[in-house]
């Protein structure tokens, strides 16, 4: 197995753009006025009532467009996106392969150039493509519609959220039913995004095993207990067995259950929201289903629900009569809208392309192989001194496993962040967010089904290599990374209001006064 | 290949039988249905997933999408006039060339290191937005101007600990319902009248509305409907008197020719970035921004990622980083600010590609060229008897009410006539503010040419004689 031992990023020591310009450089030029018209109407800028007249140009940097064109390519070289790593140290969201041939009809002037208001006769292909993903959705979840409205993951948990209080304020149960309850190994959002909705948040911390503890659920849940929002399996990649024991819980105090599915990707075609008793779920697209993250969006948080729930979602639906697709705005109870217009409809059809060029059996295959490599990795890490798999040991895991390298920390001294740091020197990426930190010295891995065996194999060697160092030479991995884009950066400033600077005017007032 | 054969795909490289055999026994495991025994029976999904037949060649599948695809009819093929929050504005080559590159467009939450690029263009992209905004902060950007003005009146919640909103009538009726579920039920909201023959915002209402409970007034300026408020000032002024923010929403590529809220009071600023070098894509390329002072008490209540420039060990180094990362929820859960996720960063390297090729005279230029344009258009379309643009007596940009109300016709027969032809008219009114009667909102952009005018005006006088 070979490792990358002579890697190094591209580092183009770039400077910022603001330094790049030269006075009266053009980037682009812009059709030039039409004679008649000016004729017509002069200047355009006179009718403008005179204190709305920007009177100096704003302080743009000017640039000719090949510099501008070579400063961002060189920007770009300076990420490592998941086309060019084993990215399977994101964990807990790793992205999967994004087939090329689906940006070709996500970048296709068929859908770029459509405005959301044409005539729905004009729209009747990307309507159809809606609908299509909507049904395939339903049969993968077992529930009943789908809205592709919200725009990643926390804005479907606000939707979630959303959706409870609309269902018990309806019910006029809403004074008493004020408290979500979720997980600590859910995701961050819901928590925050349930708050957001005036609600007060319970989290159920873990029992010896890892799983969410069912005694401490049944003493949180009471009569004001409006919902769960919650994951399964948790960011542990440990299957929750006794979900359907939660959901029952949740139900008998009258709540309503919320099933975190951004990432789905170890059980597509093997469990479903249905059978676990939920009455909502969401898949995040620019993950299960393929669509590319774009360095944090844009994207799809695909909302489904029940019967129960569907006269809440936000409008419009699509929907098929007889022979056309139609925007559906008769939903009686609405919340209304979470995002404008229908989603980010791109992500929709990548999945939909992603979908149909897997079908039934591959869906199950990816999920398949998803597992398989997971567990391969689990069994590998477990040898390297230092490493551990907090709870369920002995046991298989779904689709990823948060591991600890705290007996590593207390033998070295280097810590998941050194380790994060010194593993891009070998041209991988970890990440290292996991907080609070439940897991001592976190590392979540997820190598999903898009990796080979032999590339999760040079990520075991990158591991490997690290921990050898740091038990070795444990100043090198400290001081990492040394063959990335930059050295150690240093943050102080950035929580110093008299020193931070968000933009590149802020920066010149506090550092070059 | 068919569903016998053993499938081996080519997005799943470890479906092959040698490879996946060889992993089962080198784990000690023998089938890979073993590794889900924490599954029970109960919870499984038993049979195949009712799916469509799989589409598992390249070309079939490319066949099959492009053959939906087609059915569609774009914005290029017609001649559109649509706008109202999603507007069709040209996009340089360049824009689509940097946000298609593999390293931005599939890269996910990388550190400061290994995905310096990333911090760094977002650095700029906040650093532009800054300039065009007069403003030195600007978030990492949101879900779309419904997400940004939501999380502004929020951030005014807790920068005033005071709970009630007003908003301005002429804002988008989506935009409303977005802030009005994203605040229900922590705020209350009240809207303040706007003035039917100009559509500026009734200064007696906004009087009788505010008091000290008010934690600010938001309003839009071009409005939704496109008329140019002039009394900013004085409205900032009357809020500032009580202790309540200005929170303004602007649509920034006006901001060559007008001036930047900032300069008229306003404390938040906000809006949407689409039609700064990003594709309409059916509503779908929406990206939100907030802006502010450098101020703590107003840095600290942002729940988005803000990318912050620093310096590193090695002299003459940048490095980037998360500013004050402790306040969001990805740190605090709950006890942050509302929440931070995976939203629309991808359209902020975009649009700072976007001002770096426009630059200060191509924002002025394509300011100008908007406001002939559309003056133009205006002009054109009020010689058409019985037809009214715009309607409100005030200056305008972009965007315009045409007044069909004196046609004995509804809008929606109008624009069925106007789709036969080949155009696609202006959004339909008529239900989102029923005062105003049978009436459109037109958009006119650089890149309508006089002889689109002229076919419109051709098509609607027509259609108005028929």
């Amino acid at each position: 197995m070979k490792l990358r031992t002579n890697f190094h990023q591209a580092k183009w020591d770039e400077p910022i753009i603001f330094e790049l310009s030269t006075k009266g450089e053009r980037g682009i030029l812009l059709p030039e006025i039409d004679k008649e018209i000016e004729e017509t109407v002069g200047d355009g800028l006179s009718s403008i009532p005179k204190i709305m007249r920007r009177k100096e140009a704003p302080q743009l940097p000017e640039l000719s467009q090949m510099r501008v064109l070579k400063h961002y390519l060189r920007l770009s070289q300076e990420n490592l996106g998941a086309d060019l790593n084993i990215d399977i140290g994101q964990g807990t969201c790793t992205m999967k392969y994004s087939p090329k041939i689906n940006e070709q009809f996500a970048t296709s002037p068929k859908l770029t150039e459509l405005h959301p208001n044409q005539d729905e006769s004009t729209v009747q292909g990307i309507l159809e493509i809606i609908y299509k993903t909507d049904i395939f959705l339903r049969e993968i979840s077992g529930l009943d519609n789908f809205t592709f409205q919200p725009g990643g993951g926390s804005q479907a948990i606000l939707a979630m959220a959303s959706l409870i209080r609309a269902y018990h304020d309806f019910n006029e149960e809403s004074v008493k039913k004020d408290e979500i309850i979720t997980t600590i190994f859910s995701h961050p959002s819901d928590a925050a995004a349930a708050a957001v909705k005036g609600f007060k948040i319970i989290t159920i911390y873990p029992n010896e095993d890892g799983l969410p503890d069912l005694e401490a659920l049944r003493t949180a849940v009471s009569e004001r207990t409006a919902g769960l929002l919650i994951t399964n399996p948790e960011d542990t990649g440990i299957f929750n067995a006794e979900i359907v024991n939660f959901t029952q819980t949740i139900h008998d105090a009258g709540g309503i259950c919320g099933y975190d599915q951004a990432n789905a990707n170890g059980i597509l075609g093997i469990a479903r929201a249905k059978e676990a008793g939920f009455d909502m779920c969401f898949f995040n697209l620019h993950k299960t289903f393929s669509s590319p993250h774009g360095c944090g969006g844009p994207a799809t948080g695909a909302l489904g629900v029940t019967k129960k729930l569907k006269d809440y979602l936000p409008v419009p639906l699509v929907d098929f009569n007889e022979n056309t697709y139609y925007l559906n705005y008769n939903v009686p109870n609405s919340i209304g809208k979470v995002r404008g217009y229908y989603g980010v409809i791109p992500a929709v059809l990548r999945a939909y392309a992603w979908i149909m060029s897997l079908g039934s059996e591959g869906l199950k295959e990816a999920s398949r192989i998803a597992v398989l490599n997971n567990n391969y990795l689990l069994y590998k890490i477990l040898q390297i001194r230092g490493a551990s798999a907090p709870y369920a040991k002995g046991r298989h895991r779904i689709e990823q496993v948060r591991y600890s390298w705290e007996d590593l920390t207390n033998e070295t001294g280097v810590t998941t962040e050194d380790i994060t740091n010194r593993m891009i020197d070998f041209g991988f990426h970890m990440w290292s967010s996991h907080h609070p930190f439940i897991v001592q010295q976190p590392m979540t891995l997820e190598p999903t089904e898009s990796y080979s065996k032999s590339e999760i194999d040079e990520y075991i060697a990158g591991l490997k290599k690290v921990v050898e160092e740091a038990y070795n030479n444990p100043k090198i991995v400290k001081n990492a990374p040394h063959n990335s884009v930059v050295h150690k950066i240093k943050t102080e400033s950035l929580d110093d209001p008299t020193r931070w600077a968000i933009t590149w005017r802020a920066y010149l007032k506090k550092w070059k006064k | 290949m068919s569903n016998k054969k053993v499938l081996v795909h080519p997005y799943i490289p470890n479906s092959v039988p040698e490879v996946k055999a060889k992993m089962l026994e080198e784990i000690g495991v023998e089938n890979i249905e073993t590794l889900y025994e924490d599954i029970p029976n109960h919870l499984r999904f038993k049979g195949q997933l009712n799916l469509p037949d799989a589409l598992y060649s390249e070309y079939d599948l490319k066949r099959h999408i492009d053959q939906i695809l087609s059915k569609n009819k774009t914005s290029t093929e017609y001649i559109s006039f649509l706008g109202g929050g999603c507007w069709q504005h040209y996009v340089p080559a360049i824009c689509d060339e940097i946000n298609q590159r593999s390293e931005f467009l599939t890269a996910y939450a990388g550190e400061p290191y290994e995905d310096h690029g990333r911090f760094h263009a977002l650095f700029e992209y906040e650093s532009m937005m800054g300039e065009i905004l007069d403003m030195d902060v600007v978030n990492v950007p949101t879900y779309d101007w419904g997400q940004a003005a939501s999380t502004s009146i929020r951030m005014a919640e807790r920068i005033t600990n005071r709970s009630e909103i007003l908003i301005s009538k002429f804002i988008s009726p989506e935009r409303l319902a977005i802030i009005q579920n994203y605040c229900q039920p922590v705020m209350d909201i009240r809207l303040v009248e706007c003035h039917l023959n100009t559509g500026g915002v009734n200064l007696e209402d906004l009087n009788a509305k505010i008091s000290s409970k008010t934690a600010g007034f938001y309003f839009e300026n071009p409005s939704y409907l496109g008329n140019i408020e002039d009394q900013g000032k004085i409205i900032s002024d009357i809020l500032h008197e009580v202790g309540a923010l200005s929170i303004v929403g602007v649509d920034p590529i006006s901001l060559g020719v007008l001036v930047p809220p900032s300069n008229y009071g306003a404390d938040i600023v906000c809006g949407d970035i689409q039609g700064l070098g990003i594709h309409m894509q059916f509503g779908g390329g929406l990206a939100g921004f907030i802006a502010s002072r450098d101020e703590e008490q107003f840095v600290m209540e942002y729940p988005s990622r803000l990318f912050g420039i620093t310096s590193t060990e090695v002299e003459g180094e940048w490095g980037f980083g998360d500013v004050t990362y402790g306040r969001t929820s990805f740190d605090k859960r709950e006890q942050g600010k509302e929440f931070v996720g995976t939203m629309a960063a991808l359209w902020g390297i975009t649009t700072g590609v976007y001002l770096a090729l426009m630059g200060p005279q191509g924002m002025q230029e394509l300011g100008k060229l908007i406001l002939q344009k559309s003056q133009y258009a205006m002009q054109k379309i009020s010689e058409i008897e019985g037809l009214n643009a715009p309607l409100f007596q005030s200056s305008h940009f972009k965007e315009f009410v045409v007044d069909f109300s004196g046609t004995g016709k509804t809008v929606e027969q109008i624009n069925k006539f106007l789709l036969e032809k080949g155009v696609f008219g202006g959004k339909n009114l008529s239900n989102e503010f029923i005062e105003l009667g049978e009436c459109a909102l037109y958009c006119i952009t650089e890149i309508h040419t006089k002889e689109n005018v002229e076919r419109l005006v051709q098509a609607l006088t027509e259609c108005l004689n028929r």
